[in-house]
């Protein structure tokens, strides 16, 4: 069955509070995390993160040693993890589909004219058969933030249906923008919309606006997944990108994660960071961590 | 040959005999009757505060100008009954100079208070300016149900006052009249009758205040009681109002009234709303 | 190196200990009675525990103080006020005021641990609310000490004497932070009696309103049970008696001032309406629900004890409520990570237990969240009762614990009510988008403080106090002053 804009079920609980919300997320934040529990939260952050770059001026040799350091964060320290992904523009995706082999790290591509959207609809179709094709195992699509400030939720919808159904096994994560949606009640909204459009993923911010994942708007976009749970069994993945940069933020929103939607969500089947230089900041708090000294830039490597 | 007027009570907008059927004969300084006074009973003072409770809510949610209004136009009634006041007061022993001073100053009164009914909600509340993202102002909200003794020593100033100072907030009134000096109030219920005042906003009693006093304090659905201080009463009318925490003013036989006899039967109440800062620089989302 | 799969991450993420420190506090194995600015013996010779709620330790004697010992502390006040006090110039009694708040505020997690060591509310609760508001009524109330001509149109300011002061032990130092900061401001002296059980952060005060050099009598502080309260009350000498706690005490107190010069302030009970309409913003809502019955365990008088939902979203709101107390911690106050911390005493502990045995006799449904609470120590599981109707004694009377009744309703006119059916009228809880209802229901509803679309804030400028049996006067704001003014 084709699916289409449902008004009444999308639009059921999206009246947000601002203010309320940001006291909620100022609880999450007193959270103390310590010892074993940062450690491993620590090592759970590095294996979430999509390690992206998305820069016109990327050259097959950026992108090649970034999925390296994508499987070999920092190897003085045993027992790392791999990333979760790179996240790469479709014309990268063979790229680093080959320096990756056998490696678990996923390739995800951006596409849909990332980063405005501001294409024809065949286009984005074309765009993520392309990055598939070459081997993207997630595609991260934009909504269309014009549109969809328009009023024109439907168009919205549709356009996500369209990209999910071209992407084929590839899982679909959706971009809201939320840096362009000027409200809360309007992420909330979008997130509804994505989520019942059929993504696998919602993902706050292309990296491109800001501001892009704050917590405010993790939060509100994390209640809609729950609520989709509640009312249908369904996990829907969240993935916060841009503005991430600190192992610390990044716990906060493990942590927010945790409590809100369960244990069942930490594992990047389901959670990720999009970022670029949060995973460094993290290798410094796990060598703090491991050896009691305050760490210095100058011994992780920048790739 | 004079027709007398025969004096009741006065409840929820009907004047009613008392329930008890009893009387007091009103004596002149010569020891004649001047009238029977109705004897209210606590039933009395009962049905007057249903009456009162059920005109509260119409009361209060009138306008302020409103209120104003209707104060105003009992102050136009009253003018227009001047005589008769005069000559209840000094059938009851004042002479004509102290009369005339008495009803001039309840007109006044009733002026001055028409004037209060929208400014002093102006005067008395504040916004505070809390450290959070919230809008929090505090407002008065009158009361409730106001039982009032009325000042002993006077006939018509010592009841208007009291009266005007409580439904001019927006609270409605349960009122004893003085016990040796009852006659203007019930010729007051008149002209609050017919000065557009819903009724059950003020209802007035006449009897022993040894009786209907404590059943004031005592009663349950009064939120306040106010008087002038009564002496030896004072203290079993205070212990009577604690049962339900009744606020109790008394004020010293003397005190000038005025704004605070409004203040004094209204409630704060505070109220905060959160406040979304959207766009801008400003906004941290 | 290894290289480990995604898939097999360890998911069960637990939060570690994360204890507040307690190296950094000093306390004293006995505390005298503070009076004219000297630690004094009290003339009954006794002492009592005070006791670590989470532990059950002692964490140190407190004096008793009988009538002699009050006696003493009001003449003490008296001499301050006549001698010293009363001829101080506004500005100057200010700056006493503003550096007593300085002070604090370089104290304040000595004063957050001692109140979470003995109050047992979390760490995270007296470290960001209790303390530092507490500090912030002193700073807002200095200011007006020599500004009291501008607070009441034509009011001539006129200081009252010296005041007796009854605090509770749900906030120990935010409480005697409320009775003492407008008392001076407006030039009063004190006799401050805290708690029984809630005696320290009071008298770590004490040390700081000796430290500030605060003229001798101007705060005196004396620690004991009722019978200590008893004696302030019933003191010839004491000219205003500012109260809170239960509204049974405060008839009593009211009672016994009767006959008296003494002017009266109640800060008293309250079962407060929480009311979530179908249009509102339903996790914010939730989070208002949590934060207006959870918040201190439940000890608070306005506590939003009486939950009021319409029928059409309540599944869905108590659905989302049984979820979000499932991410509540019960625990070790001082742990920084806790939510919910300890009753605060075993005899309070009783008593809300009583009423959840009422509430299931009574055929309400209970529900309790699943987590584990210390085997030592007064605790109590956050606890919510459905099914249940205004006939029901634990719909009628205040728990004061962590215990939520829950009732639905169809119409507005309907919630306004029940809301108001109550002999109190302390707060209450509005939650809609839709503006013109939120101020239908805020004007209507009996009660002194409102909030709409948030729940339980405070702050000094704001008057709080509550309608009908709740009370009489308002604490906080400019209105607060008035309660010590002639």
């Amino acid at each position: 069955m084709k699916k289409s804009y449902n008004p009444t079920l999308i639009h059921a609980n999206s009246r947000v509070d601002k203010v309320g919300v940001e006291e909620r997320v100022a609880r999450f934040q007193t959270r103390s995390i310590k010892n074993e529990a940062k450690k491993q939260g620590l090592l759970m952050v590095l294996n979430m993160i999509d390690l992206t770059t998305l820069e016109g001026k990327d050259t097959p040799g950026k992108v090649q040693q970034m999925c390296y350091k994508a499987q070999h964060l920092h190897d003085v320290y045993p027992g790392l993890p791999t990333v979760a992904a790179v996240c790469v523009y479709p014309s990268m995706v063979s790229v680093a589909r080959k320096a990756l082999g056998n490696s678990p790290v996923k390739v995800a591509s951006v596409s849909t004219a990332f980063p405005s959207g501001q294409s024809t609809r065949e286009i984005k179709i074309s765009d993520t058969k392309y990055a598939v094709e070459q081997g993207a195992d997630e595609i991260d699509m934009v909504i269309s933030r014009g549109q969809f400030l328009a009023g024109e939720y439907g168009f919205v919808f549709d356009e996500i249906a369209a990209i999910k159904e071209a992407c084929g096994k590839a899982r679909l994560k959706v971009i809201l923008e939320t840096g362009e949606l000027c409200t809360l009640d309007n992420v909330r909204i979008a997130s509804d919309i994505a989520i019942h459009a059929g993504a696998d993923f919602i993902k706050t911010s292309t990296g491109k606006i800001q501001p892009a994942a704050t917590m405010q708007v993790t939060y509100t976009m994390l209640m809609a997944i729950k609520d989709y749970y509640d009312q249908t069994g369904k996990m829907i993945g969240m993935k916060p990108a841009g503005g991430i940069s600190t192992a610390k933020l990044a716990l906060h929103n493990l942590v927010m994660v945790k409590e809100i939607l369960g244990n069942q969500w930490l594992s990047n089947d389901w959670f990720r960071f999009g970022a670029s230089s949060l995973a460094n900041d993290v290798l410094m708090q796990l060598m703090k961590t491991e050896s009691g000294l305050y760490q210095s830039p100058d011994y992780f490597s920048i790739d | 040959m004079e027709v007398l007027k025969t004096y009741k009570i006065y409840i929820g907008g009907s004047f009613p005999r008392t329930e008890s059927g009893r009387y007091y004969p009103l004596l002149d300084a010569k020891g004649n009757t001047i009238a029977n006074v109705s004897l209210s009973s606590r039933k009395d003072v009962r049905n007057a505060v249903v009456a009162a409770r059920k005109a509260f809510g119409g009361w209060s949610e009138k306008t302020a100008f409103n209120r104003g209004q209707i104060l105003y136009r009992m102050a136009e009634i009253l003018e227009g009954r001047k005589l008769q006041f005069l000559e209840e007061l000094k059938k009851q022993g004042s002479s004509k100079e102290k009369a005339a001073r008495e009803v001039q100053a309840a007109i006044d009164c009733l002026v001055y208070y028409a004037g209060w009914a929208d400014k002093f909600q102006q005067i008395s509340s504040t916004v505070n300016p809390v450290s959070s993202s919230h809008f929090n102002f505090s407002a008065l909200e009158p009361m409730g149900v106001i039982g009032i003794i009325a000042a002993q020593e006077t006939s018509l100033i010592g009841v208007v006052k009291f009266i005007a100072s409580a439904i001019c907030g927006g609270n409605t009134a349960v009122v004893v009249a003085s016990e040796e000096l009852p006659l203007c109030a019930v010729t007051l219920a008149e002209v609050i009758h017919s000065s557009d005042v819903p009724g059950g906003v003020v209802n007035i009693l006449t009897g022993k205040l040894s009786e209907l006093a404590p059943a004031l304090a005592s009663h349950m659905d009064i939120n306040a009681l106010v008087k002038e201080s009564l002496g030896g009463l004072d203290k079993p009318i205070a212990l009577a109002c604690i049962e339900n925490l009744k606020r109790n003013i008394t004020y010293q036989p003397g005190t000038e009234h005025g704004l605070q006899n409004i203040t004094d039967l209204q409630e704060v109440k505070t109220t905060w709303h959160p406040i979304e800062h959207i766009g801008g620089a400003s906004s941290s989302y | 190196m290894a290289k480990k799969n995604p898939t097999q991450m360890q998911t069960d993420w637990t939060y570690a200990p994360a204890p507040e420190s307690t190296s950094h506090i000093r306390l004293e194995k006995k505390y005298q009675l503070f009076i004219n600015n000297e630690w004094v013996e009290p003339s009954s010779k006794k002492y009592f525990p005070s006791i670590n709620p989470a532990t059950e330790e002692t964490l140190a004697e407190i004096a008793w103080a009988n009538e002699a010992d009050v006696d003493r502390a009001v003449k003490s006040a008296r001499k301050a006020y006549k001698e010293v006090w009363s001829k101080m110039s506004g500005i100057e009694r200010g700056k006493y005021i503003f550096r007593i708040a300085r002070m604090m505020q370089e104290r304040a997690r000595e004063f957050a641990v001692i109140e979470s060591l003995d109050c047992g509310k979390p760490i995270r609760e007296s470290r960001d609310v209790d303390v530092p508001l507490a500090c912030n009524h002193f700073f807002y109330y200095a200011g007006w000490a020599d500004k009291l001509e501008y607070a009441f149109p034509h009011k001539i300011p006129e200081a009252l004497g010296v005041a007796g002061q009854i605090i509770p032990w749900n906030f120990p130092l935010l409480m005697a932070a409320w009775k003492i900061a407008p008392a001076l401001a407006a030039g009063n002296t004190v006799v401050l009696k805290p708690a029984e059980t809630t005696s320290l952060t009071a008298l770590k005060l004490a040390e700081i309103i000796k430290d500030s050099g605060l003229p001798a009598g101007v705060v005196n502080i004396v620690t004991g049970f009722g019978d200590t309260g008893a004696a302030i009350v019933n003191h010839h000498d004491v000219d205003k008696i500012a109260f809170t706690g239960s509204t049974h005490v405060g008839k009593i107190i009211q009672r016994a001032v009767v006959g008296t010069h003494k002017k009266t302030t109640l800060e008293l009970g309250g079962k407060s309406a929480n009311i979530i309409l179908d249009d509102a913003p339903i996790d914010q809502a939730v989070e208002g629900i949590i934060n207006g019955i959870f918040f201190n365990q439940g000890h608070v008088c306005c506590a939003g004890s009486r939950l009021f939902v319409q029928e059409n979203v309540a599944d869905l709101v108590i659905k989302k409520l049984k979820s979000r107390m499932e991410s509540l911690y019960v625990g070790d106050p001082l742990d920084k990570n806790t939510d919910i911390g300890a009753i605060n005493s075993k005899e309070q502990l009783d008593t809300i237990n009583k009423y959840i045995k009422i509430g299931k006799a009574e055929g309400a449904e209970i529900y309790q969240s699943e987590c584990s609470i210390p085997s030592r120590g007064y605790f109590c599981k956050p606890t919510i009762f459905t099914g249940v109707s205004q006939s029901h004694v634990i719909a009628q009377e205040e728990i004061f614990g962590p215990v939520l009744t829950i009732q639905t309703f169809r119409t507005i006119d309907e919630v306004i009510q029940k809301a108001n059916n109550t002999p109190y009228g302390l707060a209450a809880g509005v939650w809609t988008d839709k503006g013109s209802r939120i101020f239908n229901l805020t004007t209507k509803l009996r009660a002194g403080v409102v909030w709409a679309n948030t729940y339980n804030k405070f702050d000094p400028v704001s008057p709080f106090g509550g309608y009908k049996e709740s009370g009489f006067g308002r604490e906080g704001g400019l209105h607060g002053l008035s309660a010590y003014l002639k």
